[in-house]
């Protein structure tokens, strides 16, 4: 998904400021999201993040500062505005006693769909989240993964030209995250623009052209996934020696390059190419049998916690994710 | 399936339609039967309340109040009237705050959907609950003994002012419902507002033998009002001047506190 740099912006945030009491939720915040593109908002516990989805969503005013979304001002124009939005908030915004069907029916009709289009579209997105087989019980049965499928399914029922989800698959399993990751990618393919908070790196990865990192409501970098895992620093080499035993030589041989040892693996830093090539001749030289070699980009995880510097402690340690991220890393090495 | 983005007609200004803005209130309050449907025990305050209340104050107090029960129907069930739309008005703001607890608000207040049509609608069902509570009432109380003195069209009437001084007291309800922080709060405040209205009043007994003080109370107090109104219509009596100060009352609660309402459910956090 490659966007030219020139396609106009769908959300223009200047000098963005809610102020509660002594907090400062957003202290100042510029962002630009160009049309068609997914845009992640990083961020621990506290950052601002919903702060800033409520108020480009009209829920919230801003103490200081100005935005558009779609080209309507979030001050001026909520109400067209509103029409060109769809919102899945954090926390679920369905009704519990009505059924998964009729809340998006009543989206639809919210949204001025005839009586016959909203059924239509209802039915359609319910099928799309796997919850057709649940569609007339009331959403007070459904799991919270079930729950969350009917809001992001309710936030895409007009066709929002700009999405807004706020941690979207945060409780998920697997499974459903990936469902939920591809009817993202769905709505972008289909025009939208998609503006995304987490504390995931591997879905903002995933998902995300751009990345805005913001800790206590201030942006404190932003740029494309690459370019950020640029920023802090080159690839890690990964090399699997062909008999175990020979790799504590290994690492002594290369000690002066930084190699450590790491879960039987040989792990070191490579600055370029050359350097990478030099490594792996001299591996040769002196006989090691190699099994296997990798090189990855430090992950966003690594960026965030760079980036974070010394607030990185205060960030959310994400339990579970943190051991499933590594995995993740590990599956997307490329191979050389 | 279509792939375009944007079906709907984008909007050029701030204003919808007269027709949309109905069929957003339909659609609303259609969703607020549906929930009680989904969850009948909602329906049991407005169905046991004037049972229970006619059952208890007919029997507990009748004797003592009007020397017998039969005068005592006569005399009060008419002012339930107004003690139960009130009762039930006010109960509108704790659900109001419950439903926002849920973050469902927040999903319409993202719609580009006319600033009053939520409240509007909630304002539709509870009338048709108050609607249902009064006919209870008057039909329990005629089992009891309740004789209509006047006609079938002054009995409709009296249920009209009753809902009429609800609805704007619906519109306080719904005020509070907004501006407090927690259901328990609305109910306790809804209680403190009521509970005087209901008693210093000409609801449950004649006004004379009260202090100087109360008995100015009950004069301004519309409770009174609405109690009179509607014992003239079911009684007969002078009816006129009681029922244009309900009147009042009920066109004066919507016309300050419907806008604040709305302009709250707009602002809210
Ligand atoms: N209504 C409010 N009243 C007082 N403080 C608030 C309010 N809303 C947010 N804050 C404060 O503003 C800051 C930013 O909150 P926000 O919810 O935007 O963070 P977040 O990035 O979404 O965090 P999380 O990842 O936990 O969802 C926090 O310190 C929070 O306590
Ligand atoms: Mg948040």
């Amino acid at each position: 998904m490659t966007k030219s740099a020139g396609s106009p912006s769908a959300v223009t945030v200047r000098g963005m400021a809610k102020y509660y009491g002594e907090t400062r939720a957003l202290d100042g915040v510029d962002l630009e999201v160009r049309e068609g593109t997914v845009r992640g908002v990083l961020g621990p516990n506290g950052a601002g993040k919903t702060t800033l989805v409520r108020i480009l969503s009209t829920l919230i005013r801003p103490d200081a500062g100005s935005a558009t979304v779609a080209g309507w001002d979030v001050l001026q124009q909520p109400r067209q505005l509103r029409r060109a939005i769809g919102l899945t908030g954090q926390y679920a915004s369905v009704d519990e006693l009505l059924s998964g069907y009729e809340n998006l029916y009543l989206i639809g009709r919210l949204l001025d769909l005839s009586a016959k289009g909203a059924k239509a579209r209802a039915l359609e997105l319910l099928e799309r989240f796997s919850l057709t087989e649940a569609a007339r019980r009331p959403v007070k049965t459904y799991s919270g993964g079930m729950r969350r499928r009917l809001d992001l399914a309710a936030s895409m029922i007009g066709q929002p030209r700009v999405l807004f989800l706020d941690e979207p698959t945060t409780g998920l399993d697997p499974r459903t995250r990936n469902e939920v990751w591809q009817e993202v990618q769905r709505m972008v393919s289909e025009g939208s623009t998609v503006l995304l908070t987490t504390q995931y790196m591997d879905e903002a990865e995933q998902l995300a052209d751009d990345v805005t990192v913001v800790d206590r409501g201030r942006v404190i970098a932003e740029g494309s996934v690459e370019a950020l895992k640029r920023q802090v620093g080159g690839q890690t080499l990964t090399v699997r020696p062909a008999r175990p035993e020979q790799l504590d030589e290994m690492v002594r041989c290369l000690a002066g390059h930084g190699a450590v040892a790491a879960r039987g693996e040989l792990v070191l830093p490579v600055g370029d190419e050359e350097q990478l090539t030099a490594l792996i001749g001299e591996l040769g030289r002196r006989g090691f049998g190699v099994a296997g070699i990798e090189t990855r980009l430090p992950s966003l995880e690594d960026v965030f916690l760079a980036v974070t510097g010394a607030t990185a402690k205060d960030a959310p340690a994400q339990p579970a994710e943190r051991n499933q991220q590594a995995e993740q890393d590990q599956s997307r090495m490329e191979r050389v | 399936m279509s792939a375009a983005v944007l079906p709907l007609p984008p909007l050029d200004d701030q204003r919808i339609s007269p027709r949309a803005y109905l069929a957003h209130i339909g659609a609303l309050t259609r969703r607020n039967l549906m929930r009680i449907k989904a969850d009948p025990e909602s329906m049991f305050d407005a169905i046991l309340m004037p049972i229970i209340f006619t059952v208890l104050f007919v029997y507990v107090f009748g004797g003592a109040v009007a020397g017998s029960q039969g005068h005592y129907i006569q005399y009060m069930v008419p002012g339930m009237l107004g003690q139960i739309g009130i009762s039930l008005a006010m109960a509108v703001g704790t659900g109001l705050n419950s439903d926002f607890q849920t973050g469902v608000m927040d999903r319409f207040r993202t719609l580009p959907i006319g600033r009053a049509s939520v409240l509007i609608s909630k304002l539709i069902s509870e009338s048709c609950r108050s609607l249902l509570s009064l006919v209870i009432l008057i039909s329990f109380a005629m089992l009891l003994g309740l004789r209509i003195h006047t006609g079938p069209l002054q009995l409709l009437l009296a249920l009209a002012l009753a809902m009429a001084f609800g609805a704007g007291m619906v519109w306080v309800s719904m005020l509070l419902g907004m501006a407090l922080k927690s259901p328990q709060a609305v109910q306790g405040i809804g209680f403190l507002i009521i509970m005087p209205l209901q008693f210093g009043s000409s609801t449950f007994a004649p006004t004379s033998t009260m202090p100087g003080w109360l008995q100015a109370f009950t004069k301004v107090n519309p409770l009174s009002a609405l109690a009179d109104s509607s014992r003239a219509l079911i009684n007969g009596g002078p009816v006129l001047h009681p029922a244009l100060q309900v009147l009042a009352w009920s066109v004066g609660l919507t016309a300050v506190f419907a806008p604040l309402a709305v302009m709250k459910f707009k602002k809210r956090t």
